[in-house]
């Protein structure tokens, strides 16, 4: 009885942790998608056509910092294509310069995360952002 | 008998005049001649680096491996159907580079595709879109190059595979596919209209790579930025004509100048792949010229992305 809970209980967990990463392709672009949505509010920012809100300010580096937490469990060597990925080749040939890149994107977005003033988001904002074209320059091609 | 000798006779002629013709028609001045430079105003020093930067000269001349993108020393690997090219020396070096080069050699290269030897030049180096610009244009980008540092040391030789290692094949391929002198502008459309269409097609050469090429190389005029396969073979480079489905027709002029000036599209994607080099340089053109290319790009009639080759 015990040891069929036991089992039961492994399965269980075995199976959420597949779930998790039933589909890493559409996790990491979901993650990503969050990201662009979190920079277009922070470049209307930016830019003045959004008035300055420091709660909002801090939550697009927060969006940063943990979408740079999670993408790099998300690359299992099973992804590499499929599901219209962009992910380039370069991902599982370089994982070191790979995870390096989301160290310094997460350092960077934690620049920016008890910004109280319009120059200082400016100021992070754009230093953060420049991580986007730097990693999808190596990193990404669109097929 | 008598006949067979003289037919012989025919055919080892029309072998001789068609081999001399083929000899005659490839003739680098014959077949490209470049425009006389003849006397010019002082360069602008300025101007020459903004074609510096449109013209994307560092993405294949700068030394690979370091990161100042004015020491032009060359040896980048450029992979091709038809083999490997390395991007040569082009510093103001005396012996490795261009330091020796007289503008009209300078001028040679760039319109006509012809090198200082008198060879011609493979399209490689995309001399098909920078032939438009003048010769005022090249004589400014020249002085600029000319303050950059020497760089020693020379690229490797090209690796490929034969016929297409016989440069003077490339006479027969201008024949078909080059079309030379440099930009006329419409009388009928706007200064900025004039100006963007310069710099796309110009020093910009955006048709070069969203654009797919024929079996011998050469961009399909009728599916010119229509996108393509990427030259180099790694991935597919998008439609930028009006087309609603996969090209520019859905984004504004602001859109598409903020694209060029930042890197992030409409829906906050930031572009990868060569193109973040191409917005890095396209940064340091001012307002009026990237919101001139808008114009100009909104203006390409809607083409539909031609079928996409079997993915490898
Ligand atoms: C260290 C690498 C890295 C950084 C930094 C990074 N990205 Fe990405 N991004 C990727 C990769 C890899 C993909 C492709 C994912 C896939 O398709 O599998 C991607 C995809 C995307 C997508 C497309 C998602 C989809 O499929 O619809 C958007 C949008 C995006 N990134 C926005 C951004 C923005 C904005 C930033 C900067 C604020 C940024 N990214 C920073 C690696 C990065
Ligand atoms: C897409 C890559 C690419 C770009 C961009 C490019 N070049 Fe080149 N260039 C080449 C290659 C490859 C060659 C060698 C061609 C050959 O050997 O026939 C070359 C040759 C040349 C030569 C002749 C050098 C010689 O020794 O004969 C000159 C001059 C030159 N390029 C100048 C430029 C300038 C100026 C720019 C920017 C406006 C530029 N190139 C942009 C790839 C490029
Ligand atoms: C060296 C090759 C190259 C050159 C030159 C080049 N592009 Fe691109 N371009 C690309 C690639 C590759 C992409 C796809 C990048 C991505 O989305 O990650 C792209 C993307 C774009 C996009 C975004 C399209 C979309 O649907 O997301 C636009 C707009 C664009 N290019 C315009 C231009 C213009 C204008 C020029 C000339 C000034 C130019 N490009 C020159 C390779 C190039």
């Amino acid at each position: 009885m015990i040891r069929t809970a036991f089992v039961l209980a492994g399965l269980g967990l075995g199976l959420a942790a597949t779930m998790a990463q039933a589909d890493p392709i559409a996790e990491r672009q979901q993650l990503m998608k969050g990201v662009g949505r979190a920079t277009r509010e922070g470049a209307a920012m930016a830019k003045g056509d959004a008035a300055f809100d420091a709660a909002k300010a801090q939550g697009i580096f927060k969006t940063y910092a943990d979408a740079a937490k999670t993408m790099p469990t998300l690359f299992p060597e099973t992804s590499r294509t499929g599901g219209e990925t962009t992910a380039a080749p370069k991902i599982w040939e370089d994982q070191a310069g790979f995870k390096a890149a989301f160290a310094k994107f997460e350092a960077d977005a934690g620049a920016g995360a008890g910004v109280t003033d319009l120059a200082g988001f400016r100021a992070a904002f754009g230093a953060a952002t420049k991580n986007c074209g730097a990693c999808h320059e190596v990193y990404r091609v669109k097929r | 008998m008598l006949l067979l000798r003289r037919l012989l006779v025919t055919l080892v002629l029309l072998a001789a005049v068609a081999l001399g013709g083929f000899y005659l028609l490839t003739d680098p001045r014959l077949v490209s001649p470049a425009p006389e430079v003849g006397a010019l105003p002082a360069p602008d020093i300025e101007n020459g680096k903004v074609l510096f930067a449109a013209g994307g000269c560092a993405s294949c001349h700068a030394t690979p491996g370091q990161d100042d993108r004015t020491r032009l020393g060359g040896g980048l690997a450029l992979a091709s159907a038809f083999g490997t090219f390395h991007a040569p020396n082009i510093s103001p070096h005396t012996r490795d580079g261009i330091g020796n080069w007289g503008i009209q050699d300078f001028v040679d290269a760039m319109a006509a595709g012809v090198g200082r030897q008198g060879e011609h030049l493979y399209p490689a180096f995309p001399y098909t879109s920078y032939r438009l610009m003048p010769p005022k244009a090249l004589a400014d980008l020249f002085a600029y190059i000319r303050t950059l540092p020497p760089v020693e040391g020379r690229a490797p030789a090209h690796e490929l595979r034969f016929p297409f290692n016989i440069r003077r094949l490339v006479g027969g391929w201008k024949l078909l596919f080059f079309e030379g002198g440099s930009f006329r502008p419409d009388p009928a459309r706007s200064e900025a209209w004039n100006r963007g269409a310069y710099l796309v097609n110009g020093p910009g050469h955006c048709a070069e790579c969203h654009s797919s090429r024929n079996g011998f190389g050469a961009i399909v005029p009728a599916t010119r930025f229509a996108g393509g396969p990427d030259p180099e073979g790694k991935g597919f480079v998008p439609n930028i004509t009006q087309d609603e489905a996969d090209g520019l027709g859905k984004w504004s002029k602001e859109e598409i100048a903020e694209l060029l000036k930042t890197g992030f599209t409409p829906s906050f994607d930031s572009v990868g792949g060569p193109m973040a080099e191409v917005v890095r340089n396209m940064a340091q053109l001012s307002d009026a010229d990237r919101a001139a290319m808008a114009e100009y790009l909104k203006s390409l009639p809607a083409v539909a992305t031609p079928p996409r080759p079997q993915a490898k």
